[in-house]
């Protein structure tokens, strides 16, 4: 193996996802202190971060366990928040399947929103081996873990410290837009992303808690753009 | 009282479902030899649908309601995607988006 060429993909891929880690630090900071003010011990604050990595969720079912909530509703809750994560399984599967499949399992772990999203949009490229995209992939999915269970630690110690009048969770919904700008390159994805962005927020001003509005939204987007393909592909490409 | 039994019992089986949530589909096809080409064509879906469904919420919507046309974040999120229509390089991006965003609150 050329380590060069690791390196330089791995190094791509930290590059990219660093805007991200901006507004991921504050988030990991809050599932940190979240836990601890539920009532959660410092080991199963950090349980979380570890064994599910996945801030949504892990957020969800921090503020029910702190509410008293049921074993039942705690997992049920959490595990319908990560369903939309089904969707990103099977859009990257083909990219990250060709080059060692023995890293499957890892790669199958640190698959967060961002990895997939970062990801996905740099794989549009042709020019890309299986090697190069799974080297990048794991450059960004690795920093996104590495530095969440950082900031989660930090947050079970000190306590959420970064002034919200900072606003730094804003680069999140930023760096998706910038994806977004690159992604609807015909009418189909158009549709998609119209009817995904339609719905979500639809969804968010009924029941702003959950985020259950990116799952819904999502799938209801994939369907909207098939439809719109299902019924102008006939017809050529407009 | 926290049941710390339940809590960890809780912990574990989250951690196993989005476990085989996230490995569903990776594993299913690293035991086929191709994707279904119908099933292909919904996933060339996926990034724009979820891309959407990630960004626009956060930037219009706070606290349950849609936010008014002089918020800070709505401004700040147009001003990025005008960006997005002269660049593709990201930290420019962000930067309008945050730099317009700090401005806007500061002002108003």
């Amino acid at each position: 193996m050329d380590a060069t060429a690791v390196v330089a993909d791995v190094r791509q891929g930290i590059r990219d996802v660093s805007p991200i880690l901006v507004g991921i630090a504050p988030f990991g900071l809050i599932a940190g202190a979240a836990g601890i003010e539920a009532g959660l011990s410092a080991a199963q604050t950090m349980g979380l971060s570890v064994f599910v990595f996945a801030g949504a969720s892990q957020l969800a079912a921090i503020e029910l366990i702190g509410q008293g909530a049921g074993f039942g509703l705690i997992v049920v809750t959490a595990l319908i928040i990560n369903a939309r994560m089904l969707m990103y399984s099977a859009s990257i599967a083909p990219h990250i399947l060709g080059y060692r499949e023995r890293l499957k399992l890892l790669m199958t772990y640190v698959l967060t929103d961002q990895a997939y999203a970062l990801s996905i949009s740099r794989f549009q490229r042709s020019d890309l081996t299986d090697a190069h995209k799974t080297r990048y992939y794991l450059g960004v999915a690795l920093t996104l873990w590495v530095v969440w269970q950082v900031t989660t630690a930090i947050g079970i110690m000190v306590g959420a410290a970064v002034p919200p009048t900072l606003q730094l969770d804003f680069a999140i919904p930023l760096v998706f837009l910038a994806l977004l700008s690159k992604s609807i390159d015909n009418s189909g994805r158009q549709v998609a992303a119209i009817v995904g962005a339609v719905v979500a927020v639809l969804w968010a001003l009924l029941d702003l808690r959950y985020n259950l509005g990116l799952l819904m939204g999502a799938t209801a987007g994939v369907l909207g753009g098939s439809v719109w393909h299902a019924v102008y592909s006939s017809g050529g490409h407009r | 009282m926290i049941d710390q039994g339940m809590v960890w019992s809780a912990i574990i089986v989250i951690a196993v479902g989005t476990f085989a949530i996230r490995g569903s589909f990776i594993g299913l096809f690293s035991l086929i030899d191709a994707v279904p080409s119908r099933l292909e064509l919904l996933l060339g879906f996926v990034p724009a649908a979820v891309l959407a469904a990630l960004a626009i919420p956060s930037i219009v919507v706070a606290d349950g309601s849609l936010v008014g046309t002089t918020d800070p974040r709505l401004i700040g999120g147009a001003a990025a995607a005008a960006a997005t229509i002269v660049t593709d390089n990201m930290f420019v991006i962000i930067t309008v988006g945050m730099g317009v965003l700090w401005i806007v609150t500061v002002l108003g």
